[in-house]
């Protein structure tokens, strides 16, 4: 009896916890798209310096790992390809994998990593600071002036890291393909090209746009909700990325089954 | 006392009963007093008297559960966000550590409230920016980041944000808490000279017996959510009450709990803790 007690209070905080998700969510598209229209303009530098941390400053690492990636897909599934003489299909596997699956993936921890995790301790140290205290003493919302340009930022700059990701991944499996598998490079990018429909392209992006939108909640939201003190930053901050992480699994898991099954017809 | 004519005998706030909790945990205990236009009011309190608790309230940050609180002709016990923000544009707040945005410059943070809410132009709002600051004794602080700003210049930064919309009252939290008792006397003095040249109504909410004598015209003290006394500086400094004269003259609290009381204590503090948190979520 104790225990089903405990899955539904477990339950129930999960859901109250999406909940405040979607209304911080909410409240940012808010500032996002209607405020504009009543004469509230958009942060746009705001938004710009935060693309700027949030993308373009993740390129090196990003680049770096998701090349590794493509390796070691190539490197994995020629593994098993070469048993059945069909090395040359490594491309294909590579591209699929990618673009599908790791590039959004992989881009969405790297982000979580960096920027994530940053928006709570951001967040969560104005907290400490009365800082957000400040800024709703001065009538301005935290979320208009905080958490929005964030929402913008990441819902830009993710779907073009994943692309970046997914490009370097390729490249990362055309390192083995030209020194292991005969292909030259141009005929190694063509091969992955050929095999792509816009379609795994696209889902990849899908995914990537929800990955950049629940990574800001998160994050942003367990700033909000810092505590009083300074080891209470570092709590919020660990559990931004613990459970983003969780959140951008469970989200692949739900829109892979729906591609899947969409995919079927 | 000095002599007040009775233009200034206006309520600016008043509050009534007012009651403020923290879960299931009541802070204040039904509060009823007025501050009046152009005064500076000393609410004094010991650590955990609900003195911050009733300064958040009246600037909005905290919502009560009963009771009145008059400002600007709206009792903020019951307004809409709305409302509530158009009476924060008439009000300004400095706060204990500051508060300072640290990726902002001081100019930067003075200028906030004047580019979010008004259509000034840009040269405009830098003279007025310029202006501030000199009032509070940082001119040419501008440019500097608030890391970069001693303890007092930061407080005074703060004073010269709080100030920007030209706000009718200014609240004060511990104006001179972590400050040295030379740079904390010069706060006061700046508390002082705004009182004189702007006839602003000032709320100041500290423990500093020295400060809060040398820059109150009426005082209340509060003890655990509930007022034991009010009354001018003289009124205060010759009462009789014992819970005065043992926060004036510093006796310590002999160490008594109650062990019920104090678990309670405990466990309520804990749950109140929780809902604070999540209140804060649903902005």
């Amino acid at each position: 009896m104790e225990f089903a007690a405990q899955i539904g209070g477990s339950v129930t905080d999960g859901l109250a916890y999406l909940g405040s998700l979607t209304s911080l969510g909410a409240r940012a598209a808010y500032y996002t798209f209607i405020a504009p229209f009543k004469g509230k303009p958009i942060r746009l530098q705001q938004t710009i310096s935060q693309a700027m941390q949030v993308g373009v400053r993740a390129l090196p690492i990003l680049s770096l790992i998701t090349f590794f990636i493509g390796l070691i897909l190539a490197l994995q599934s020629a593994y098993e390809l070469r048993k059945f003489g069909a090395i040359t299909f490594v491309a294909n596997a590579v591209a699929i994998s990618m673009t599908r699956e790791l590039g959004p993936l992989i881009t969405a921890i790297v982000v979580i990593g960096r920027s994530g995790s940053a928006f709570a301790a951001e967040i969560g140290t104005m907290r400490v600071t009365e800082e957000i205290d400040a800024l709703e003493t001065m009538a301005i919302h935290p979320v208009d002036f905080l958490v929005a340009p964030k929402f913008l930022a990441m819902t830009i700059m993710l779907p073009c890291l994943t692309i970046w990701a997914n490009s370097m991944g390729i490249l990362g499996g055309a390192l083995f393909g030209v020194t292991q598998a005969g292909f030259f490079f141009g005929r190694y990018i063509r091969a992955s090209l050929d095999t792509l429909f816009l379609r795994d392209i696209v889902t990849g992006l899908i995914k990537s746009v929800v990955f950049g939108i629940a990574i800001t909640a998160v994050g942003c939201h367990e700033g909000l909700t810092t505590g009083v003190g300074a080891e209470e930053v570092g709590r919020s901050t660990t559990r931004a990325v613990v459970v983003s992480i969780f959140l951008v699994i469970l989200v692949d898991l739900v829109f892979t089954t729906l591609f899947f099954f969409l995919g079927q017809r | 006392m000095e002599p007040r004519d009775d233009s200034k005998l206006e309520a600016m706030i008043s509050l009534r009963d007012l009651r403020v909790n923290y879960g299931e945990r009541e802070i204040l205990h039904g509060l009823t007093f007025e501050v009046m236009r152009g005064e500076t009011l000393v609410i004094l309190g010991g650590s955990g008297s609900g003195k911050s608790t009733l300064l958040r309230t009246l600037v909005g940050l905290e919502r009560p559960s009963s009771g009145e609180i008059w400002l600007k002709g709206k009792n903020l016990a019951v307004i809409s966000d709305a409302e509530m923000n158009a009476i924060r544009k008439r009000i300004g707040m400095s706060f204990q550590g500051g508060a300072l945005f640290g990726s902002m410059t001081v100019g930067e943070n003075v200028a906030l409230p004047l580019r979010e809410h008004t259509r000034l132009e840009e040269p405009t709002i830098e003279i007025i920016v310029r202006l501030k600051l000199d009032q509070v004794g940082l001119a040419g602080f501008e440019n500097y980041l608030p890391s970069q700003l001693s303890g007092g210049m930061k407080k005074r930064a703060a004073v010269a944000r709080a100030m920007a919309m030209d706000p009718e009252i200014l609240f004060f939290d511990e104006p001179s808490a972590g400050l040295d008792p030379i740079i904390a006397a010069g706060v006061d003095e700046l508390i002082l000279e705004l009182k004189k040249a702007f006839h602003m109504t000032i709320v100041v909410v500290t423990h500093e017996l020295a400060s809060a004598f040398l820059i109150a015209d009426r005082m209340v003290l509060i003890e655990k959510g509930n007022i034991v006394a009010s009354g001018s500086r003289e009124e205060m400094r010759s009462s009789a009450h014992p819970r005065v004269r043992q926060f004036l003259d510093r006796i310590a609290e002999p160490e008594v709990l109650q062990e019920a009381d104090y678990l309670q204590m405990l466990t309520e503090d804990h749950r109140a803790a929780g809902r604070s948190m999540t209140q804060r979520g649903g902005v």
